[in-house]
C-alpha cells in the first residue's frame, strides 16, 4: 500500500508499504531516515521515539497505515522544529535530503543556533550526555517535548518524561545534567 | 496481510461483521509486538485511529462514559477526580510513550490478567459497551473476562465505550514489579470504598487466569464494617480485622510460577496490597470525615 504522511514538515510518500510494517521501518528503510533507532521492536527501549500529531511515541509500535495524512516529527527534523517554535514563524520544514545528509555539528553558540542543532541537542553535547549514541535520539526527542511542556521541570519531572527510555551507557546522570542545562538555558534566554 | 481503514463506527462495525477475523489496532501497543515478532499474521488489520469519538469521554451524574481508545495519558491527566482508581493504574502503565498509545480498549481486548486496568475497573464497578451490527450490549466487567487473555466479545463486535461509575469515596491501586517504570505486574491489587454503598469492592490482577474480585473478602469485610458501625463512628479499622481481610484477598487468588514470581509470592503479595490499600482509603475516608464533620 501507499503511505501519505508528513514527516518533519514536508509531505512524504511511501510506496510498497507491507500492511503489517510499523512506522519505524517506513522512516529507516523506506524514507532512508535512520536517526529513530531500531533496538527491542516492542516499546521497551524509547530508541525509536518520535512526535506522531505531536505526540511522544515509539515509532516501532505504530503501524505505517495508521500514519496516513498525519504529521510525524523526526530527530532529523528537530533543529528545525525547534527553530520554528521559538520564533513561531512559517513552517520550512526538512526535506528528505537534508534529513538524510543531516550530521550533528556542534557549534560554538550555547544555543546551537546557526549551527545545526536545537537547544537540546547542544546541550548534550555540552554535558557530555552521549557516548554510543545509541539512545540519543529518542531521548532528544522525549526531552524537547518535556522541555516544551515543562520549561522548568524538577529531577522527577525529567525522570519521568524519560522513564521510556533506556541507556546502556551513561548511567543517565549526564543526560539528566544536559537535560537540566537545556532547561537552563533557556530560562536564562540565552 | 489487509489494512482497513473505516472511517466511522458505522464503517468500523461492518467491516467487522464482514471479516470477523479482522484484528482492531488502536495504541497497537500490544498488536505490533505481536506483529513485529511474527507471532500474529492476521489477514485483516483494522484501524481505529481514524474514528475520533473513540477517544472521547463523558462525565455523566453516576458514571463516566470512557471511549475506548482513550490512552492512559488522557485518563491520567482529566479523570484524577472521577477515577482516582484507574488514573493510578494508568500511571504505572510502561512509560509516557506507551501511555500515550495504549487504552483501556486494548487492555480488554488482550484481557491479559496482567493487564493494569483490570483490577482499578472491578474494584470501582463497571460495564463494557459491546456493539456490532446486530446491536449495542453493555458486559458487566464481572463477565468481560473468560479465560487467558479471552473474553466476552462476539467475533463480530467492538468495544466502544466502557462505562465507569464514578467514584463515591476513596480508591487504591497498587502493583508489585521489579521498578517504577516499564514494569509488567508480578501481582496488583485495586481497592475502592464505596461509602454511599457502605461496600467496598477489590480487583486483583495477575493472580489468577483471569482477573479477579475478591470476594469472600468484601462480604467479609462490609459484614464486618456495618456491624461494628464503622460507616457512621469512622473509628480505626482494628489490625485483626484488617488481617482477615488481607487473609481471604491472599485466598482469593489462584496464581501461578512463572518468571516473574512464584505463587507463593503472589498469594502474599496480595494480601500485603490488600491490608496497605485497604488502610490508605480508609484512612482518607477518615480524613473526608473528619473536615466535613469539622464544616459542619
Ligand atoms: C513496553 C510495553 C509495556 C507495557 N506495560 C504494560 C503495563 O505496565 N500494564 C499494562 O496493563 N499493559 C502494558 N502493556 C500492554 C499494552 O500497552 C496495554 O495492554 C494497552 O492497554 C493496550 O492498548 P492499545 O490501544 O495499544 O491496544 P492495541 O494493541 O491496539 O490492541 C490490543 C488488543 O485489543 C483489541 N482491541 C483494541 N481496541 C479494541 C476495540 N475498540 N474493540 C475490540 N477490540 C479492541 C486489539 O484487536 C488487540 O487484540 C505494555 C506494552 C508494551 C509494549
Ligand atoms: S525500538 Fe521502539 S521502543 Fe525499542
Ligand atoms: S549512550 Fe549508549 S545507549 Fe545511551
Amino acid at each position: 500500500m501507499r503511505i501519505d504522511f508528513t514527516v518533519n514538515g514536508r509531505r512524504q510518500e511511501a510506496d510498497d508499504v507491507w500492511e503489517g510494517e510499523s512506522l519505524l521501518y517506513v522512516l529507516r528503510e523506506r524514507l532512508g531516515l535512520p536517526g529513530s533507532k531500531n533496538a527491542c521492536e516492542q516499546g521497551e527501549c524509547g530508541s525509536c521515539t518520535v512526535r506522531l500529531d505531536g505526540v511522544p511515541v515509539c515509532a516501532c509500535l505504530v503501524a505505517a497505515g495508521q500514519v496516513q495524512g498525519r504529521d510525524v516529527v523526526t530527530v532529523e527534523g528537530l533543529a528545525d522544529f525547534a527553530r520554528q517554535r521559538s520564533r513561531g514563524t512559517g513552517a520550512r520544514g526538512t526535506s528528505l535530503d537534508e534529513a538524510q545528509e543531516w550530521q550533528a555539528h556542534g557549534s560554538d553558540s550555547r544555543t546551537g543556533e546557526g549551527g545545526g542543532l536545537s537547544p537540546v541537542q547542544q546541550a548534550f553535547i555540552d554535558a557530555g550526555a552521549v557516548q554510543c549514541g545509541f539512545c540519543t535520539p529518542g531521548l532528544l526527542v522525549a526531552a524537547d517535548e518535556m522541555l516544551e511542556r515543562n520549561p522548568d521541570p524538577d529531577d522527577a519531572d525529567i525522570r519521568e518524561a524519560l522513564s521510556g527510555n533506556l541507556c546502556r551507557c551513561t548511567g543517565y546522570e549526564k543526560i539528566m545534567d544536559a537535560v537540566r542545562l537545556a532547561a537552563a538555558r533557556r530560562s536564562e534566554g540565552v | 496481510m489487509d489494512f482497513l481503514r473505516p472511517a466511522s463506527w458505522e464503517e468500523a462495525l461492518a467491516a467487522k461483521a464482514e471479516h470477523p477475523a479482522a484484528v482492531p489496532i488502536a495504541g497497537g501497543t500490544d498488536v505490533m509486538v505481536e506483529i513485529n515478532f511474527d507471532h500474529r499474521r492476521p489477514e485483516y488489520l483494522m484501524d481505529l485511529n481514524r474514528i475520533r469519538d473513540l477517544e472521547e469521554w463523558e462525565v455523566g451524574a453516576d458514571s463516566v462514559r470512557l471511549g475506548a481508545s482513550v490512552p492512559y495519558s488522557r485518563i491520567m491527566e482529566h479523570l484524577r477526580a472521577e477515577l482516582p482508581g484507574l488514573a493510578l493504574a494508568a500511571h504505572t502503565v510502561a512509560s509516557p510513550q506507551i501511555r500515550n498509545r495504549g487504552g483501556v480498549g486494548g487492555n480488554l481486548g488482550t484481557a491479559s490478567p496482567a493487564g493494569d486496568a483490570h483490577p482499578a475497573l472491578l474494584a470501582a464497578g463497571a460495564e463494557v459497551e459491546a456493539e456490532s451490527v446486530r446491536g449495542s450490549r453493555r458486559i458487566p466487567i464481572d463477565a468481560f473476562y473468560t479465560g487467558v487473555k479471552r473474553n466476552a466479545l462476539a467475533p463480530d463486535e467492538l468495544i466502544r465505550a466502557v462505562h465507569i461509575r464514578k467514584a463515591d469515596g476513596p480508591q487504591q491501586f497498587s502493583k508489585v514489579g521489579t521498578r517504577n517504570a516499564m514494569v509488567i505486574a508480578v501481582c496488583a491489587f485495586g481497592l475502592a470504598l464505596h461509602p454511599e454503598t457502605r461496600t467496598v469492592r477489590t480487583g486483583i490482577g495477575s493472580a489468577a487466569p483471569t482477573p479477579v474480585r475478591a470476594r469472600a473478602a468484601e462480604e467479609f469485610l462490609d459484614a464486618a464494617l456495618e456491624e461494628g458501625g464503622f460507616w457512621d463512628s469512622g473509628k480505626v479499622i482494628t489490625p485483626s480485622l484488617a488481617k482477615r481481610f488481607a487473609d481471604l484477598c491472599a485466598a482469593a487468588c489462584n496464581p501461578i510460577d512463572d518468571v516473574r514470581g512464584t505463587a507463593g509470592y503472589r498469594r502474599h503479595a496480595v494480601g500485603v496490597m490488600a491490608r496497605r490499600t485497604l488502610t490508605w482509603t480508609w484512612e482518607s475516608y477518615r480524613g473526608a470525615r473528619r473536615t466535613t464533620e469539622g464544616a459542619a
